[in-house]
């Protein structure tokens, strides 16, 4: 009943993307120099407060950074859920399910990960992949403040994912789901908490990305859509373009 | 007194090319290429300095950079003229150098595993591997496009790491300096050349 209430809404970003980007390049830039002063001031803040807390959350003991780590990882699955149904793919809903049902449980509340011994090991599922399933072009590119790297769809795709996915029903909307419920608060310190898990984790990639780039704007962008690309494929393109090389 | 210095240069020449003689099997030449990489990188013997000789050695050796510098040009290298594109190639070999020690040196200390090779035509293998870092961070994969048109010398091409390419992504890179540049060679050549010197 939630996820068809909800549709409606998915139904009019769609509408909205066939309008305004139904052919629209990866490669081309909505409004480049835009981003770019965006892009800095984004590092920036980076350097200023995410690396610190980055760098901070890297010296917790493993324990706690590992169960952190997996704890915002578990509520992620429950956006895989109905992106998983609408996109068709059930053996991927089995995982999702089953990993949250058994990591919510056994896991204690997702601070552990017992899912993944015996093989569950979900796929994170958002609506701007659904919508790439679906045959929606990226749209052009363009960076956001705080946020980074996104396209149309992603951009439309990511304020659709708090139509569709139940944590954000019960946190952002401060719905009751299953008899239970939240706050905004809740949402913004789960979606915080995992961003600077993920920049712990690539810490050293972010360091060598940065020395060894000679545009960093355009790496970051390269690595940005090849990711997305391959999260909507559930599998690694293999780059063919070597063509007039191979002799 | 000819005969000594004979066999010393047959021995000389013998050792210096079994130090770079790895494996033709795509997935046994990995495998063994890497191994004896991260042994270099972390042994606690050797220099920073010797440890970047090292690397670099390997790499002109076994990565086949001239491909890779062309690649990384895009379509560009079709229409440019064979004097810059030589230049090109040049710099781009120094700055590929100076990059990969740098980068090579975040997997030191980390156990190396090749997965499987699988051999998508007569030119390319792509050899799965898997990198676990000793400090228990989570497990990075890491396919090698390995390019095999000569079997006797397989070439590494590409490194896709967590399913991204980092020459796609080099490629991207040097794309989006040439379009802002009005697509002169000798913009992104200068651009290499200020990396190389800081």
């Amino acid at each position: 009943m939630y996820l068809i209430k909800n549709l409606k809404i998915l139904l009019s970003v769609l509408v909205i993307l066939l309008t305004f980007a139904p052919n629209a390049q990866s490669t081309e830039e909505c409004f480049e120099n835009t981003s770019r002063a965006i892009f800095k001031f984004n590092m920036a803040f980076d350097d200023l407060v995410f690396e610190p807390l980055a760098k901070g959350y890297n010296k917790l003991p493993d324990p706690i950074k590992k169960g952190t780590s997996n704890f915002t990882s578990n509520i992620s699955t429950l956006l895989s859920i109905p992106n998983n149904i609408l996109q068709g793919n059930f053996k991927q809903l089995g995982h999702s399910v089953g990993s949250f049902a058994i990591n919510s449980t056994v896991g204690i509340f997702g601070f552990l990960n017992p899912a993944e011994k015996i093989g569950l090991i979900p796929h994170n599922e958002d609506v701007g992949q659904t919508l790439g399933h679906y045959g929606f072009g990226p749209g052009c590119y363009f960076v956001l403040p705080i946020l980074g790297p996104s396209t149309l769809r992603d951009s439309l795709g990511m304020l659709a994912d708090t139509f569709v996915d139940p944590f954000a029903h019960i946190t952002l909307r401060e719905k009751e789901l299953l008899s239970t419920s939240g706050n905004t608060l809740d949402y913004y310190s789960v979606k915080i908490t995992s961003s600077i898990d993920f920049r712990a984790d690539n810490d050293k990639n972010f360091e060598s990305l940065e020395a060894n780039s000679i545009d960093l704007y355009s790496s970051l962008k390269s690595i940005y859509l090849q990711d997305r690309e391959n999260k909507i494929n559930n599998s690694i393109k293999e780059e063919d373009d070597w063509g007039g090389l191979d002799n | 007194m000819n005969k000594i210095c004979v066999y010393l240069i047959t021995y000389i020449f013998i050792i210096h090319t079994s130090l770079f003689a790895y494996s033709t099997d795509p997935k046994e030449f990995v495998s063994e290429l890497v191994t004896e990489v991260i042994s270099k990188l972390s042994d606690k013997n050797l220099t920073d300095d010797e440890k970047a000789k090292f690397v670099e050695e390997i790499a002109l050796e076994n990565v086949d950079i001239k491909a890779l510098s062309l690649y990384t040009l895009g379509e560009i290298r079709k229409s440019s003229e064979k004097q810059i594109l030589i230049k090109y190639q040049n710099t781009f070999e120094k700055y590929f150098l100076k990059s990969l020690t740098s980068r090579l040196s975040d997997y030191s200390n980390s156990d190396f595993k090749v997965i499987e090779a699988d051999k998508k035509s007569v030119n390319y293998t792509i050899v799965n591997s898997q990198i676990v870092p000793v400090d228990g961070g989570p497990k990075i994969k890491i396919d090698w496009r390995i390019y095999t048109k000569n079997p006797e010398k397989p070439l590494i091409r590409d490194l896709i790491v967590e399913g991204l390419s980092l020459a796609r992504t080099q490629k991207e890179e040097f794309s989006s300096i040439l379009s802002s540049n009005d697509n002169k060679v000798e913009i992104l050549i200068q651009k290499l050349e200020e990396f190389i010197n800081n």
